[in-house]
């Protein structure tokens, strides 16, 4: 059975709700669907945020993706895969990423969600620069994101 | 070859792309960033500081201590914050 994989960038906002359930619907073999949603915040460090641009590398950030979807599979029995990122404008309150990981049991939904986030955030082409009352900067990354990913390497 | 930049490099750089033809003795990722550095004050503020540099050929992740011939596409860029 081919597991059903579904990556898409997009600069239009995405339904949580209807991406899960387009996910589970119809497959008695799930078990266990967890989802996770980056969300646009409207504040960073004491500092109103009025928008986050993301940027990415067209052609790269898709086959990473698709590459770590692979990896997910060969390591749990998961039973579908969507990973949705947004580029261009997001204002707060908006969505920027969902992962959807499915499978029989909790445990390898969880682990798969949170093995696709680690990756997205530090080996996915996609940068974000911040629109602040004070300017407007790019991201720097964080330290704790790739200890977080240091995690999933094998040994 | 086509080299790209992203983010923060490509604002210094000023712009996203373009079609370079390095000298043979550039032979590795580091020497090409090493190459551009001498190309103006655009791709010398770009690269100052090169261990901060991330870089992809074709499309994929590499170390600065990668050989480049045979390369299509090589892009720099800063870490990446997407998620």
């Amino acid at each position: 059975m081919t597991v059903p994989v579904t990556i898409r960038l997009q600069e239009a906002d995405f339904d949580v709700a209807r991406e899960v359930a387009a996910l589970s619907r119809g497959n008695t073999d799930i078990g266990a669907v967890v989802s996770f949603s980056g969300i646009c915040r409207g504040e960073e460090g004491g500092d109103a945020i009025a928008a986050l641009t993301l940027e990415h590398y067209p052609g790269m950030a898709e086959a990473e993706i698709a590459r770590h979807a692979e990896e997910a599979l060969a390591r749990w029995p998961l039973t579908g895969i969507t990973v949705i990122h947004r580029f261009g404008r997001i204002v707060p309150g908006e969505n920027i990423v969902l992962v959807v990981t499915a499978s029989s049991h909790r445990e390898a939904a969880f682990q798969g969600a949170e093995f696709l986030m680690d990756y997205l955030k530090t080996r996915a082409p996609f940068w974000k620069r911040e629109e602040g009352t004070s300017g407007s900067g790019w991201v720097d990354a964080h330290d704790r994101d790739d200890s977080a990913a240091a995690r999933w390497a094998k040994s | 070859m086509k080299v790209l930049y992203f983010a923060w490099v490509r604002e210094r750089v000023g712009k996203a792309e373009e079609a370079l033809d390095p000298p043979a003795a550039v032979a590795t990722v580091a020497d090409l960033i090493a190459w551009l550095s001498q190309r103006g004050d655009e791709y010398a503020h770009a690269f100052e500081k090169p261990k901060v540099i991330r870089a992809a050929i074709d499309r994929m992740h590499v170390k600065q201590d990668t050989m480049i011939a045979g390369a299509h596409e090589i892009a720099f860029f800063p870490p990446m914050t997407g998620g």
